[in-house]
Parts: C-alpha cells; structure tokens; sequence
C-alpha cells in the first residue's frame, strides 16, 4: 500500500500541488534533503506530462499519483489513464537546442529528458489504458 | 508561489525580471510577455531569472521559444542565474550551450555590448 496516493483534476494548476505533496512525502521518508529538488522537479514533469494527454483525450478522467517510502526508497509512481498515449521513446533523446525544433514539441522531449535526468531508477510501462511512470530514490531514516 | 514578471529597458536591451515559479501552470504568461516584446520590436533580451524558484520543461521550451523569435530579428536572448538548481536543469538538457548564461544583469548587458 502507498504512504500517500492521491488522484487530481487534470489542469496544470493542480501540478504545483502534487509537487508539494511529493516533496513533503519524500522528506517524511528520510528522502536527504539534497535530493528533495530532484524529487519536486521529476514528480512535477510527470504530472505535467499526465495532464497534457489527459487534456488530450480524457479530460474528464483524474491522474493518479502513489508515492511509497518503503524499504529505504521512495518510490513515486504517476499513472495516466489516456487511452490515445502512444507511448514514449525511452530513454529520450537528448535535447539537440532550437534548432530545428518545433517548439510546441520541444517541451515534451525536455520533460523526458529531465526525468531521465534526475530520477534514480525510472521505469515506463503500459498501465491499462494509459502509461505510468515510476521513479524512485534513495531514502534513509525518516525524521523522528 | 505565483510567477511575477516584470521589464525595463536598459542600454537599449529589454531585461525581463522573473521572480517565481516557472511551471505549467504559469509559463504560458512568460510566454506571452515574450511575444509582446518582440511584437514590440525588442529583440535583444536578458531573462533575469536570480528571484525563480522553480524551473521546468515548459518554462525551459518557453525560453527556447523566445530564442527562436529573437533569433529570427537576428536579436538575443541572454539568461541571468546563478542559482545551482536552476542551471542542473540546463546542463541536463544540454541547454547551457543554446544560452548564454551570466552571474548578473550588467555581465549579461556587458557581454551582449562587446559582441555589436
């Protein structure tokens, strides 16, 4: 069973607040604080990404997020439910600059990249109906 | 905390003080500032980003955008952080060599000067 599992409307202004529970989940499970940053940031990309495809094609339909301190890791795993979510290439390709980017897809690509970039341990894998995206990191003796 | 945004112009180049978190939810409104400015014809910009507090894919894929747009005036778009945070989300995405990244608004200033 999760430590913390929580479910929210797919707009962006809810990310900040999945952020925020993350990141106080992770310093509850003895997450050192110097990783704390790297937790907020790669939870909030996920949960970013899960609300651009929820709005896509189910904007009626909650993201789920679990985060789990447990056997000293803590372990967030954001799952979306759009049926339509082809995937994603992993490990993405490093971002190349502008370039010749589009740049209504250079953000998606910057996400993966930060994820892969800042989670210990990620894993993507097919959930049912949509994608999860599971992170994890080291977590020693939580505070007292 | 909310994104506040602000601009002045100084030595002729526009400098655009964001304090705040960049995410989501609020990159769109830095988006838009940036298009005013160079629908205003302000193409030499420095993004001072000392007061942010959070940085993310989307404020990262506005700032490219605003990159472009200058770039396409043959204008600039110059960076101002410090803050370790910050630049890791950079250097991850391989972005420190797209900007140009300085200690402070004057260095940025100074720099983008020597190069006319």
């Amino acid at each position: 069973m999760a430590t913390v599992e929580m479910t929210f409307t797919p707009l962006p202004a809810h990310v900040r607040t999945a952020r925020l529970v993350a990141t106080a989940v992770a310093r509850r499970s003895g997450v050192p604080e110097a990783l704390l940053d790297e937790v907020r940031l790669a939870v909030g990309e996920a949960c970013s990404r899960a609300v651009e495809v929820h709005q896509e094609y189910c904007p009626g339909e909650p993201v789920r997020v679990a985060l789990t301190g447990a056997r000293e890791r803590f372990e967030v795993v954001v799952t979306n439910t759009a049926v339509g979510d082809d995937g994603m290439a992993w490990p993405p390709e490093p971002a190349t600059g502008p370039d010749g980017q589009d740049p209504a897809t250079l953000p998606a690509q910057l996400g993966l990249a930060v994820i892969a970039g800042l989670a210990d341990d990620v894993q993507v894998s097919r959930n049912g109906d949509g994608l999860s995206i599971r992170m994890s990191w080291p977590a020693g003796t939580p505070p007292g | 905390m909310d994104l506040k945004l602000e601009h002045h112009t100084t030595d002729g180049i526009e400098v655009v003080d964001v304090e705040g978190e960049i995410d989501v939810y609020t990159a769109p409104r830095l988006r838009e500032l940036l298009i005013d400015l160079v629908n205003g014809g302000h193409y030499q910009l420095v993004v001072n980003m000392e007061k942010v507090e959070f940085l993310d894919s989307t404020g990262l894929g506005v700032l490219v955008g605003g990159l472009k747009r200058v770039r396409a005036h043959d204008g600039s778009l110059d960076l101002v952080c410090t803050q370790e945070r910050i630049l890791k989300i950079f250097r991850i995405t391989g972005l420190t060599k797209v900007f140009g990244i300085h200690d402070s608004v004057d260095e940025a200033i100074a720099a983008r000067k020597s190069e006319k």
